[in-house]
């Protein structure tokens, strides 16, 4: 069985800041890392293979760097990389992300079930795998929690969708994306790093894919247009409460109800 | 040693001397009564929330003339009994005393009251660019029990314990004088180093209301790696080859499949691999990434020369989680496996260290008890837990003092101390006496008489 795993390479830290005056990103120090939410999709789709052999590989889009994202999917135990990359993708929105995506998947050889993350820390839009699929043509299903089985062509998965958990067969070859704390995800191995050269990651520019036409990618193919971005407000306020632990359980009690948390 | 119980008139003039703030009967919490582990048992007369060292000293001069024993208390989380009321008296809880006095980043110090939560320390410093080094286990210990214990934590290895980053300490003396020990000064040539002597006294030579603590720009970067070894031996033998490396680790912790599966049962969260028996934990730190990186490639090679079976790279807040937070539920997942447990916390010369987990092992079978254990490989400092597991009464008091003896005998033996880092207090008495000798815990107990000539503080702890 073929898997493909889509990640991306985010800011090192999951709480970036951004300038309240010029709106721009504050780059953290840390550098830039796997998206976390990646991870619960790449271990997921390890110990699928586990169960039925064959291959995971991992696809991104990015600049030439991201391709560090690949080499530690590789150092977890992925088999084979695929960096998108071309100057022509550069400002792309989730639009055109999506369709960029697609179009590198049908490069990536044979694949029986795709696999995203949630999210990314840094977009937080949770819309490129399924615009993935839409474009593909295929299938898809979000907040996957578990893969119970593959047989016949089919994968049964269960998917949290809000109020209910539901098992859904879908038909392969498709796409699910999954949910975040699904599992503990395995650590990258140094052995694996050390024995590793470059040759698992091939790179995949405009000219390897099927449409060649710039204006679907990129800042040209991306109908988003992007206003003014703020951080988010925070809200410091804390309420202190005080008395015997019986008159605090009841106020705390008294302060989750009146917020309708319980 | 006769002690004054509190009458009516103390317990007025104390209230006259803080308002609101002195409790007694059962208006006192049965926290009050036990630390974290609960071995020792004791119901103070009063209890006193203290805000101040002027409160502090007040307090002390009553409690001097009336010769009324006197406990110290932070957060409670201690492990030995040392902040329990044994005698009855006063218990002065230092828990509200949280004040950042001054931050003076030309000296790099922070000065602080100190009910100050480990956390909240830790988290200040953060929030400034600075660090603050020993990292005891405890986070929700108060900066003043560290002190009392001269707690160590895990990043001995590179920063040392408690008492190496403590420049001065104001205290209050048995007969409510105040005392400033030490300076900001980073070099000390001048006489007894009290401070140092206070420090890790278990609240039986003075009560430490405010501590000026040395800290250091926040390293930029760190990384961890966790190496899986097919044995115990194997893993704990790498250690001191680690140590010989060119290369600082900031931490070097051992652990054991069995503790890790008592944490992920606790956590209900699962430890990244299974991948072993037994595993090195290590940190190392810096300012940039290439040097952090090359620290830990030198040993991660090191450890595969030493056959270690792989070695797992931690390297993002995320990653960093899923190991630390099992390693710091370690205590209380061990806790939550039994229905009572006692520890020896004691400290070996790291070359012994994995003779000495063995040496466990068989005490475990001699004696039938479950023996689980962890700790800080890098500096010899091992945490052993005795388990009770359903055991009757007399049965458990029995094989545990006869485990615990047994392990203290072999300690001695291979020249190791009664405790590393969670102190004295009530219940390791006995050890300490055996292993110092009559001669050594005399000198301790004249230092004891000259700062507390009735006796007061603490009593019946430590010396």
């Amino acid at each position: 069985m073929n898997i493909l795993v889509c990640v991306k390479q985010v800011p090192g830290s999951s709480n970036v800041q951004v300038d309240e005056k010029t709106g721009l990103l504050i780059r953290p120090k840390k550098g830039n890392k796997l998206n976390p939410y990646d991870l619960y999709a790449i271990e997921a789709s390890l110990e699928l293979r586990e169960k039925t052999g064959g291959a995971v590989k991992i696809l991104t889009m990015g600049p030439p760097q991201a391709a560090e994202a690949l080499e530690e999917c590789l150092w977890m135990g992925c088999d084979e990389g695929f960096l998108i990359t071309d100057r022509a993708f550069g400002g792309a929105d989730v639009l055109a992300t999506s369709y960029t995506i697609s179009q590198g998947i049908r490069r990536t050889g044979s694949v029986d079930l795709i696999v995203c993350g949630k999210q990314t820390t840094d977009g937080d839009t949770a819309q490129v795998g399924a615009e993935t699929a839409e474009h593909l043509g295929i299938p898809h299903l979000s907040n996957v929690t578990k893969i119970l089985s593959v047989d016949k062509g089919w994968v049964t998965v269960e998917a949290n969708q809000e109020n209910m958990i539901v098992k859904e067969s879908l038909r392969m070859p498709c796409l699910i994306c999954m949910d975040s704390e699904i599992n503990t995800p395995r650590l990258p191995s140094y052995r694996r790093k050390k024995a590793l050269d470059g040759s698992l990651i091939h790179s995949l520019t405009l000219n390897d894919l099927e449409d060649k036409d710039s204006t679907h990618y990129g800042l040209k193919g991306s109908p988003t247009q992007v206003q003014k971005v703020f951080p988010p407000e925070k809200s410091t306020s804390r309420v202190m409460v005080e008395g015997s632990s019986e008159e605090l359980a009841q106020k705390l009690n008294d302060l989750l109800a009146d917020r309708k948390f319980i | 040693m006769m002690f004054n119980k509190l009458t009516r008139e103390d317990f007025q003039k104390l209230e006259s001397m803080l308002p609101g703030r002195v409790l007694d009967g059962k208006s006192i919490n049965e926290d009050y009564y036990h630390d974290e582990l609960g071995t020792a048992f004791g119901v103070p007369e009063v209890l006193v929330k203290v805000l101040s060292t002027e409160d502090v000293a007040s307090v002390m001069k009553l409690a001097y003339e009336r010769n009324i024993p006197v406990v110290v208390r932070g957060s409670g989380t201690g492990l030995v009994g040392g902040a329990v009321a044994i005698n009855g008296g006063i218990m002065l809880d230092t828990s509200a005393m949280k004040k950042v006095i001054e931050l003076d980043e030309n000296n790099l110090t922070v000065t602080v009251q100190s009910g100050l939560l480990l956390m909240e320390l830790a988290a200040y410093c953060d929030e400034h660019g600075y660090q603050y080094c020993p990292d005891p286990g405890e986070k929700s210990a108060t900066i003043g029990g560290n002190i009392s214990t001269n707690a160590g934590g895990m990043r001995a290895v590179k920063y040392g314990v408690t008492r190496d980053a403590v420049r001065a300490i104001t205290a209050v003396l048995p007969t409510g004088e105040i005392m400033r020990f030490g300076s900001k000064v980073v070099k000390n040539s001048s006489g007894y180093d009290l401070k140092d002597l206070i420090i890790g006294s278990e609240g039986t030579l003075a009560v430490v209301t405010e501590a000026t603590l040395k800290i250091i720009p926040k390293p930029e970067y760190a990384i961890s790696i966790l190496v899986p070894f097919s044995s115990m031996k194997d893993a704990i033998s790498t250690v001191p080859k680690v140590i010989r490396a060119q290369v600082t680790p900031v931490a070097v912790e051992y652990m054991s499949q069995d503790v890790i599966l008592f944490a992920e049962e606790y956590l209900g969260k699962k430890f990244p691999t299974h991948a072993s028996d037994a595993y090195l934990l290590l940190t190392f730190d810096g300012n940039t990434r290439e040097a952090v990186m090359h620290d830990m490639e030198t040993i991660a090679d090191l450890c595969l020369e030493n056959d270690a079976l792989d070695v797992f790279m931690i390297d993002t807040d995320e990653r960093s989680a899923s190991v630390w937070s099992a390693r710091g539920a370690f205590l209380e997942a061990i806790k939550g496996s039994t229905d009572q447990m006692d520890e020896c916390d004691v400290v070996v010369p790291r070359s012994k260290v994995a003779d000495f987990i063995l040496y466990t092992h068989q005490v475990a079978k001699e004696v039938g008890l479950r023996i689980p254990s962890f700790g800080h490989a890098g500096d010899g400092n091992l945490h052993i837990y005795l388990c009770r597991d359903g055991l009757e009464e007399k049965e458990w008091e029995s094989r545990k003092d006869r485990a615990f003896k047994l392990m203290y005998d072999r300690a001695k033996e291979i020249g190791g101390l009664v405790s590393g880092e969670h102190g004295i207090g009530l219940d390791k008495r006995p050890y300490l006496l055996n292993m110092l000798g009559e001669r050594q815990l005399e000198l301790m107990r004249g230092i004891k008489n000259v700062f507390d000539p009735k006796g007061i503080l603490n009593p019946g702890k430590v010396v």
